[in-house]
């Protein structure tokens, strides 16, 4: 029973996880281009950004964002290491 | 001191580093030669995958692709680190704790079967050489330039250490070779990058250059003048590109799927010590590849207005504007020698012309002001290796930068190496060949597998196919559309059995080949041009591996559908892998 809840805490956190990694590339860099380059700071378009930087900025935060949950995840199902 | 001397010296003291680092972390056991014994910190796993993952490519090539290709080049860059994000989320941890050596003993153990084993061996071996040959060609073409000695001595010297290293040290000595090989190659990627951008945009931050405006303009930002100079010479502008949205997708997706699905990534996972590790782990690796892959863009920008404001340093068409032949810096000379750099004067005037001929509305323009086609022709592997020489930058910074890029081929060809070697003993001679034999044995035979895929590296290394460019391709193509699949649903269904795993397998693997090979004609002459109206819905030989992904998706869940589940002890190892203790 404990495991199941645990196993669909760990799905719910992927998803949400596997979004926010489409859309700030996919969906920023390359479907939402146009739309997001009408914005621009000094010259750099913000679409352009997302697909050469401001993604893998999001990239290495989420996975640090992911391991920090599933940590918690793991303490509150009394699943976790040692 | 001169470059030469200089060179010798510090690529020198780096071989000698990774060798002492070799011989204080030999390995002494299976354990040890597989996976470090399972003992390494998740930062210095960090690091050490981060060099693994940086090869020749990301160092030397894809600043320089980035370069040509403007907006294009977006795809290797979210292609190579979003990949890290799906290896996190969906396959570290869980094959860290699954807790053995390879990916194709998991696939063997999962789907309880040796075939699917020997079918995920056959795929890991295929893309491992794919990537060996490329990194042997890095090795070379640095040798070549800097040392200056022939590409067969430069590559001979480079199989020696990773010999050295991989054969004695195994994945114990190859972790902590590759920490100071990160240090070397991270170190000298950034240095001239910092000097580049700061005199170009009085911006010394690369990551920031590309929001910053041109020294000695009036506040023009960085890519409004990049997208200026390079469409006032008939190109497509900078932040535009000319692939395809679809296409684009496409090939993301396959990029990341592929990096999510490379046998000798997804090994480092099986080093640290707990499950828990390995999630960090990976958010350190993909943290130390950040610090390359943000800087590349500014690097591609700024050597790209470097490059063209050398030649076209005036208004177009302006007679005196285009750089004389005779007036060319040193850089070009020294780039000329090697063949990576070429001028031809097609109309004879002793300047020289570098523009998009293949563009015909500026192609006309330009015949009327007495231009006769492009005149120059540019490697794109040169930006990084000529970019401290462009820019003018002291010597050392050029011998470091020499000794970074030997670093980051020499890593990753030892990580690839470690991979086959691993595949052949372990799973080929122990887990079908010879069950019986003893650790001791099973180690020798690691080590002479190493030797001989080192050997073999080398020999295609020399004798470069001709077909390297599009072999990358199918080193993607393939681990996006066998190995990701199989494993993901290994994990994350337990449903799909052996029947559905082998037949998946096999579809996204023909699937794959058989589409490149149909473009782009490995072995054989290619059956249609490799042109957006002949391709499926628009998707290039690169971007194929996610279709082929998501066909072995469809064709693994289907037939397992259509077949008994597996059985209780498979049930009980996916049940086990998925929680932490």
């Amino acid at each position: 029973m404990r495991k199941t809840t645990y196993w669909q805490d760990n799905l719910r956190l992927v998803g949400l996880c596997l979004v926010v990694w489409f859309v700030a590339s996919f969906g920023f860099g390359i479907l939402g281009l146009d739309w997001l380059n009408q914005i621009e700071i000094n010259g750099l378009q913000i679409g352009f950004w997302f697909a050469q930087q401001g993604s893998i900025y999001v990239f290495v935060a989420l996975i640090f964002f992911y391991a920090w949950r599933m940590a918690k995840i793991d303490r509150e199902h009394g699943v976790e290491e040692d | 001191m001169d470059l030469q001397t200089l060179t010798y010296l510090v690529v020198g003291a780096s071989f000698a580093l990774y060798i002492g680092i070799a011989i204080a972390t030999r390995a002494s056991s299976t354990g040890e030669f597989y996976v470090a014994g399972g003992g390494v910190h998740p930062v210095a796993n960090g690091l050490a995958t981060a060099a693994d993952w940086m090869s020749a490519a990301s160092f030397i090539s894809m600043a320089g692709l980035i370069a040509f290709l403007g907006y294009d080049g977006s795809v290797y860059l979210m292609g190579w680190t979003g990949g890290y994000v799906l290896l996190a989320l969906l396959l570290a941890p869980y094959l860290r704790k699954f807790g053995k050596f390879t990916v194709p003993e998991f696939i063997g153990d999962r789907y309880e079967s040796q075939t699917a084993r020997v079918v995920a061996v056959l795929c890991l071996i295929i893309i491992s050489f794919t990537y060996v040959a490329g990194q042997m060609r890095g090795v070379g073409i640095v040798f070549s330039r800097f040392l200056e000695v022939p590409i067969g001595v430069g590559l001979l010297i480079g199989m020696a250490i990773v010999f050295v290293y991989a054969v004695l040290g195994g994945m114990k000595g190859i972790t902590y070779t590759q920490v100071a090989q990160y240090c070397v190659l991270i170190f000298a990627y950034t240095v001239p990058a910092v000097f580049i951008s700061f005199q170009v945009t009085g911006q010394p931050l690369p990551q920031l250059a590309m929001a910053s405006t041109v020294e000695g303009t009036d506040g023009v930002p960085l890519l409004v003048r990049l997208d200026q100079v390079v469409t006032d010479l008939g190109f497509a502008a900078y932040t535009v590109g000319t692939k395809s949205r679809v296409d684009v997708f496409f090939i993301t997706m396959a990029l990341m799927i592929g990096t999510a699905g490379l046998p000798h990534v997804i090994v480092r996972f099986f080093t640290v010590p707990r499950v828990r590790d390995a999630r960090m782990s990976a958010g350190w690796a993909l943290l130390f590849i950040a610090l390359l892959y943000t800087t590349a863009p500014a690097v591609g920008a700024l050597a790209r207005l470097n490059l063209t404001e050398t030649i076209q340093h005036g208004a177009v068409f302006e007679e005196a504007a285009n750089l004389r032949y005779e007036d060319r810096p040193d850089w070009f000379r020294t780039w000329e020698d090697t063949g990576l750099l070429e001028f031809t004067d097609k109309n004879g005037d002793g300047r020289i012309q570098y523009y998009d001929d293949t563009n015909a509305a500026f192609a006309t323009e330009a015949a009327r002001h007495g231009w006769a086609g492009n005149e120059l022709r540019v490697d794109r592997d040169i930006i990084v290796l000529a970019n401290p020489e462009i820019a003018g930058l002291p010597n050392w910074v050029i011998a470091l930068v020499a000794a970074g890029g030997i670093a980051a081929a020499l890593s990753t060809a030892a990580g690839l190496l470690l991979v086959i070697s691993a595949a052949v003993s372990h799973d080929l001679l122990k887990g079908v060949f010879r069950p019986g034999i003893s650790e001791g044995g099973e180690l020798n035979a690691g080590r002479a597998a190493t030797a001989v895929a080192i050997l073999f590296a080398g020999y295609l290394g020399y004798n470069p196919p001709g077909f390297v460019a599009q072999v990358v391709a199918l080193a993607f193509g393939l681990a996006a559309a066998s190995l990701f699949p199989a494993t993901l649903l290994g994990i994350f269904s337990l449903r799909v059995n052996k029947q559905g795993a082998i037949a998946g397998m096999l579809t996204g693997l023909v699937f794959t080949i058989t589409y490149i090979v149909w473009f782009k004609g490995i072995f054989i002459e290619p059956m249609a041009p490799d042109t957006a109206e002949h391709w499926l819905f628009g998707i290039s030989p690169e971007g194929i591996g996610s279709v082929g992904a998501l066909l072995n998706f469809a064709v693994a869940l289907g037939v397992s559908a259509m077949t008994p589940p597996p059985s209780d002890d498979v049930r009980g190892l996916v049940e086990r892998i998925r929680v932490p203790n």
